[in-house]
């Protein structure tokens, strides 16, 4: 049995942003797409803690937790607008929202 | 011994995660989330990492998906508006990302060994204060960090001034 080394965790971290990916592409609904964000962040999170600790340095560590918190900040924003495009709108799905669109 | 922990713990973190993905009911797929993020705290664990697990569990399973369930809650899907479940154009969505995932993961499969390599180091930096992890953590935040953690402090603020401004009622 081999070891367990660096590659094994930034393999799997590179599968999950694969799976957030695709939720991001193949969903309709606003608030999977925002999921599916959180998951992409998630992979990035393995990614630096992994290397934090093969390296070794802290500041892997240092960045998940500065990662964790943008990540609650954006989803605080991206709920906000989900709130406010449905009240307007009236729609959560993203094909239908396209007030730009000229 | 390790590595049958860390397959254990991958095949929940992905399986949930597809299943997330796939799933038509979306409180579904946020109970699916929580197991993944979980899952992932676990996978911090094994890295040694224990503060940081300890923040992904506190505030991904904690605070952010009850964030998600309220706006379900509120937005209330399932009764006034019946939306369809995936787009049209999924399957060369879902092959592309495979495809994308496949080139990221062999990418890194091959470097990994030039990304680990630093033989200065030992692995007692990761826990040089007092042998904890959280300790060295801390202090490392609030002297070589302390910038970006104010700054970070700051963006929770304007992120939660946002919120609020945009969730009112007229805006």
């Amino acid at each position: 049995m081999a070891t367990l080394g660096l590659n094994h965790y930034l393999l799997l971290s590179a599968l999950l942003f694969g799976i957030g990916v695709a939720g991001v592409l193949i969903r309709r609904n606003v608030i999977m797409v925002l999921m599916c964000l959180e998951l992409i962040f998630n992979a990035a999170n393995i990614n630096l803690v992994a290397v934090s600790r093969f390296r070794p340095d802290l500041a892997g560590q240092v960045f998940t937790i500065f990662t964790i918190a943008v990540a609650a900040a954006e989803v605080a924003i991206g709920l906000g607008l989900v709130i406010a495009m449905f009240r307007n709108s009236a729609t959560v799905n993203v094909d239908e929202i396209h007030l730009l669109k000229g | 011994m390790e590595i049958y922990a860390f397959y254990a713990i991958a095949a929940v973190v992905l399986s949930s995660a597809v299943l997330m993905v796939t799933s038509r009911n979306l409180v579904h797929s946020i109970v699916y989330m929580v197991i993944s993020f979980v899952a992932v705290g676990g996978l911090f664990i094994l890295l040694e990492a224990e503060f940081v697990a300890a923040v992904q569990i506190l505030v991904y399973a904690g605070g952010i998906v009850v964030l998600f369930l309220f706006v379900v809650m509120l937005v209330n899907v399932t009764e006034t508006y019946q939306i369809e479940f995936l787009h049209r154009q999924w399957l060369p969505a879902a092959v592309l990302s495979l495809i994308l995932a496949a080139q990221i993961g062999l990418l890194l499969w091959g470097n990994a060994g030039e990304l680990a390599a630093d033989p200065s180091a030992s692995a007692s930096v990761l826990r040089a204060v007092d042998g904890g992890n959280t300790e060295t953590l801390g202090m490392l935040l609030y002297t070589d960090y302390l910038l970006p953690f104010e700054v970070a402090s700051v963006l929770l603020l304007v992120a939660m001034i946002g919120a609020i401004y945009l969730s009112k009622k007229r805006v």
